[in-house]
């Protein structure tokens, strides 16, 4: 039995909140990776407003970690929930403003062909959905294997984001007309490639929350 | 790691009531250890042990070794001695009723020193050791009872290093000062450190993580966790010392 109510709402609410966040998330990248392939503007205009939601949530839930931070001087597992959904935003909030600049992009080819098939593109952003919503139930579940799977799984997006660079430099050398479009399509495989990263970076926070143990990267 | 003291398997009585149960705790030299946990759990009661404060509670039976530099302090050991070594500083700051001087001078004068010259050197000595000499150079002679409460427990600090102590007990030591003296005690603890071995009992769940190196937290008169300070209000591995730091029971 707890006898501290009011701490325990506050520490939920935070919880509850940054599901919330990333199920926005889930939502703004599914839509922006289907305008992209489907050619959908006004799919990709939707996106903005998921973004918009993800950034109030950030805010909402950064300024509830600071004030249990500074009113209940939270230690053990409370201290890392709280440092942990504070890094956990950060991360978020910037996978919903790539899935934004994604949704720009695509409404920025209008009705141009495309100069290749996307092929690689829409792996990579399967992939990268994949490993944010794995982020995300490790995080819900509690799921130690889950969230250390995600470095691995980002060794694919990786090779992919390898493999879409070295197709667009040899198509802007067959015909330099094509660099334009080539350079688009590059930034949203950079994109998709920070999204990935910054899915490993949940995966690590959520691990320090279940194990109190930073992940060796961050001890180096 | 060398251990000034260690307390092993320490089992204490008073009558029937067992209040502390088979205790193990090796305490690190020049160290700042703290002893946590709720109100009779044993924390003080074990404190006192450490320089045979429970020797005059009838019907106070100890079991099991609680050693100095290796040797048995109910072995045998004189208390005088072990009370010298051993030095001790309570919650409420408890100065004699005299004069600034002779309330540091006391002890010294007690094992025997009376040159002026030499009192004159360990009071000043003391007196800056506790942090508390500028403030009282000029009024040496004056009552120690018209100083503040903070300047009265940095005081008896100075009182408890006059004997040249090895290991500094703390219970509670500013639970009754206000944040600016609780501030000034627990930078002087972090100095104190570098010569004395410190042990503090405190309900100061921040106090104990901002200036201990160890942390043990009691529980029922049983140690239950003791850890690096660091660890214990991290990560700690048992789950009643989680609930107790993040205050939920059950």
């Amino acid at each position: 039995m707890s006898f501290r109510t009011n701490y325990d709402k506050d520490l939920k609410s935070v919880f509850d909140n940054l599901v919330q966040m990333c199920r926005h998330i889930e939502i703004a990248l599914e839509k922006c990776v289907v305008a992209l392939t489907q050619r959908d503007f006004e799919l990709a205009k939707e996106v903005y407003e998921e973004e918009r939601i993800v950034d109030k949530l950030e805010r909402k839930i950064e300024k509830s970690c600071l004030d249990i931070l500074l009113l209940e001087q939270p230690v053990a597992r409370d201290f890392r929930e709280v440092s942990t959904a504070l890094k956990m935003i950060t991360d978020l909030e910037r996978i919903g403003d790539q899935a934004r600049d994604i949704a720009e992009i695509t409404t920025q080819f209008g009705e141009e062909e495309y100069i290749k098939k996307l092929e690689h593109i829409p792996q990579m952003a399967a992939i990268v959905i994949q490993m944010v919503k794995d982020g995300v139930q490790a995080y819900i579940g509690r799921e130690i294997e889950l969230a250390r799977s995600l470095n691995k799984t980002d060794d694919k997006v990786d090779e992919l984001f390898e493999t879409v660079v070295n197709d667009l430099i040899s198509i802007i050398k067959k015909n330099p007309d094509n660099a334009k479009q080539a350079m688009m399509l590059m930034m949203i495989a950079k994109y998709l490639e920070r999204i990935g990263d910054h899915a490993v970076n949940i995966g690590e926070s959520v691990e320090y929350a279940i194990t109190g143990v930073l992940h060796k990267k961050n001890n180096q | 790691m060398n251990y000034k003291m260690e307390i092993n398997n320490v089992n204490l009585f008073y009558d029937k009531f067992q209040a502390l149960k088979d205790v193990t705790i090796p305490i690190a030299e020049k160290q700042i250890t703290a002893f946590i946990g709720p109100s009779g759990c044993g924390k003080s009661t074990l404190l006192k042990s450490l320089n045979r404060m429970n020797d005059l509670i009838e019907g106070c039976l100890i079991k099991g070794k609680m050693l100095l530099d290796g040797e048995d302090i109910y072995g045998g050991m004189n208390v005088d001695i072990l009370r010298k070594r051993v030095g001790m500083v309570f919650q409420k700051p408890n100065p004699f009723s005299m004069s600034i001087y002779d309330n540091i001078a006391y002890g010294p004068r007690t094992h025997g020193i009376r040159s002026k010259a030499a009192l004159d050197e360990i009071v000043e000595k003391s007196l800056k050791n506790a942090a508390i000499w500028n403030e009282t150079k000029d009024r040496l002679k004056k009552s120690a009872l018209g100083m503040s409460g903070g300047q009265q427990q940095r005081l008896c600090i100075a009182r408890a290093l006059s004997v040249s102590p090895e290991v500094i007990l703390m219970d509670e030591p500013t639970s009754a000062l206000d944040p600016i003296s609780t501030g000034k005690i627990e930078e002087l603890m972090s100095e104190l450190k570098k010569e004395y071995t410190v042990i503090i009992v405190t309900h100061n769940m921040q106090q104990a993580t901002r200036i201990s190196d160890t942390t043990a937290f009691f529980l029922l008169g049983e140690m239950v966790e003791h850890n690096v300070t660091r660890e214990i209000f991290s990560n700690p591995k048992e789950k009643r010392t989680e609930d107790y730091i993040t205050g939920r029971f059950g």
